[in-house]
């Protein structure tokens, strides 16, 4: 039942291998989250096309479910939520035709959300996580950001592939029998010699191109996979902590928020509780169901956007496939806290 | 011996020492790295900033002078440095001070680069004002031998960077006064080259529209 004062938002998202639906209340409750995920033979990356295609097909199906899991009635939506950017241009204007669509059906307004910022609230409202630097990593982001004056800032990032890319490639060059991180994962626990691999960080930046080239160089020498993995994990993952690191001691913040697809890895959460309790500041974890893309972020965001009064005209609804995190005005944060 | 600041990779601690004031900057092994990958980024950092703090003096950069190295402690003892962090006073004096400070900053990043030192760390919790209003450069940790245009590039956006996330509301007229004393100092063609690199560095950022 809705509640009086109560504000409900319907979110989708859509920005890469993900179909989701959500449904958030201003009450903080998430009333409903339904995801269809494309996922694409073994050895492939996303294609864009086919994504944009698979979430057409499920448009409808998922959209249904997330209505009826949220136990309301379509007309207590007071606005329709939409990931604008960053992702891939076909598979967004494929969400944005369902909102657009949504929006003039129930005569609501259409919000647009920034993908990260969807990652970042979704991770805050779970965790109660307050005023935290935020780690985001994923296969679109791998940011370090602090939330200072009305804008999330960047304190550092990948100055080329994301730390998800960096895991996707080389788990499909490797043939691992599972797509992504988690495979590379599972074959670092059965390593243990620790192979020499180069390791960059510019200040709050790190770089993940080099390191997978020389993994690759690695592979095709004929090295334990195992130990290669293990590896390239220790690597990578020390890269980053110790930018955070960085981040943290140079901001100051009393808080360190680890969200996105690649914060469902144990080893990456381990490193980084030690470093984050070294300096007597709170670890959140967003949990593993909100780790990864879904509607519930954007519905959330699309949520605390629609009280601030961020809202967009269908006919200029346009998606921003390179949206910048730092580039989005974040009026509902003050002082760095949503309360 | 007094704990001066808990770093991100190093304790400094602030002792007498035969006589001087001196930091001795000790690189602490981090827990959550594997001990093979910790001992190799400590030790090698440890000698190399060493070199890079002496050879960026005889750049004519202003920084702490280097008693003893040690390797095996991974450790480094210097003077101290007695003055005020510029991230501290940027945003309390007014304008005119300001951008003169920030000129000195150009002016020490183009004698650096000049030399084929690249500092790697340019924040400004990484510069000391000293009691003579001379700007200190410290913490090389990060930083590279090299006369790369793109190390350059990365050097100066990071400046950049730095100034755009701590002294948000001044970070522009700051950055433009630094640049300004880079390219007095290196000569126009050379400072028009390092920062048409920066630029590229940033586009070649995620998501930047103007790509």
């Amino acid at each position: 039942m809705q509640k009086k004062n109560e504000t409900i938002c319907l979110g989708i998202e859509s920005t890469a291998h993900t179909l989701g639906v959500g449904i958030a209340s201003s009450r903080g409750i998430i009333l409903a989250d339904a995801n269809a995920k494309y996922i694409p033979p073994l050895g492939r990356g996303i294609h864009p096309r086919e994504a944009a295609q698979h979430h057409s097909n499920f448009s409808s199906i998922v959209l249904k479910q997330a209505i009826e899991n949220s136990g309301i009635d379509v007309d207590q939506i007071d606005a329709v939520a939409f990931s604008v950017g960053p992702g891939l241009g076909p598979v967004l204007r494929t969400g944005a035709t369902m909102a657009r669509c949504l929006a003039l059906l129930l005569h609501k307004p259409l919000v647009p959300v920034h993908h990260a910022v969807g990652h970042i609230e979704i991770a805050s409202l779970v965790t109660r996580a307050d005023d935290p630097l935020v780690v985001l990593v994923s296969g679109g982001h791998t940011t370090i950001t602090a939330y200072a004056a009305g804008y999330w800032r960047i304190c550092g990032e990948t100055e080329d592939i994301t730390l998800g890319n960096l895991l996707d490639v080389f788990s499909r060059k490797a043939h691992l029998p599972k797509a992504g991180g988690l495979a590379v994962e599972e074959y670092a626990r059965g390593g243990s010699l620790f192979l020499s691999l180069p390791y960059v960080v510019k200040g709050n930046d790190v770089s993940y191109s080099g390191l997978l080239s020389a993994s690759l160089r690695k592979l095709d020498e004929g090295v334990k996979l195992e130990d290669l993995c293990f590896s390239l994990q220790e690597v990578a993952f020390s890269m980053l902590v110790e930018a955070t690191e960085r981040a943290l001691v140079h901001t100051g913040k009393k808080g360190v928020l680890l969200a996105g697809g690649v914060a469902a890895n144990k080893r990456l959460q381990e490193m980084l509780r030690i470093m984050i309790e070294s300096h007597d500041a709170t670890f959140y974890l967003v949990p593993e169901k909100y780790s990864g893309d879904c509607g519930a972020q954007i519905a959330w965001a699309g949520l605390l956007s629609f009280q601030s009064g961020v809202e967009v005209k269908v006919e200029e609804s346009f998606v921003k496939p390179k949206w910048r995190l730092s580039e989005v005005k974040i009026p509902w944060r003050n002082g760095g806290s949503t309360k | 011996m007094i704990l001066l600041k808990r770093g991100a990779e190093a304790d400094l601690y602030f002792m007498e020492w035969y006589g001087l004031n001196v930091v001795i900057k000790r690189r602490v092994s981090k827990a959550y790295r594997v001990s093979p990958l910790d001992l190799e980024i400590r030790r090698f950092r440890t000698v190399h900033e060493a070199q890079l703090i002496h050879s960026a003096k005889a750049a004519g950069v202003p920084t702490p002078a280097i008693y003893s190295v040690n390797p095996n402690d991974m450790e480094i003892i210097m003077s101290y440095i007695d003055g005020q962090i510029v991230k501290e006073v940027l945003d309390v004096i007014d304008e005119d001070a300001r951008l003169q400070i920030c000129r000195k900053i150009g002016n020490l990043i183009s004698k650096l680069h000049t030399s084929g030192i690249i500092h790697g760390d340019l924040t400004t919790s990484n510069m000391v004002l000293t009691r003579t209003g001379e700007v200190s450069l410290i913490d090389f940790g990060l930083g590279d031998f090299s006369g790369e245009l793109e190390e350059r590039g990365v050097d100066l956006l990071l400046a950049k960077r730095a100034l755009y996330s701590t002294h948000i509301n001044s970070a522009e007229k700051c950055f433009k006064a630094l640049c300004e004393a880079y390219e007095d100092e290196v000569g126009e063609k050379e400072a028009l080259a390092v920062f048409k690199r920066v630029k590229e560095i940033e586009r070649r950022g995620r998501y930047v529209p103007e790509r």
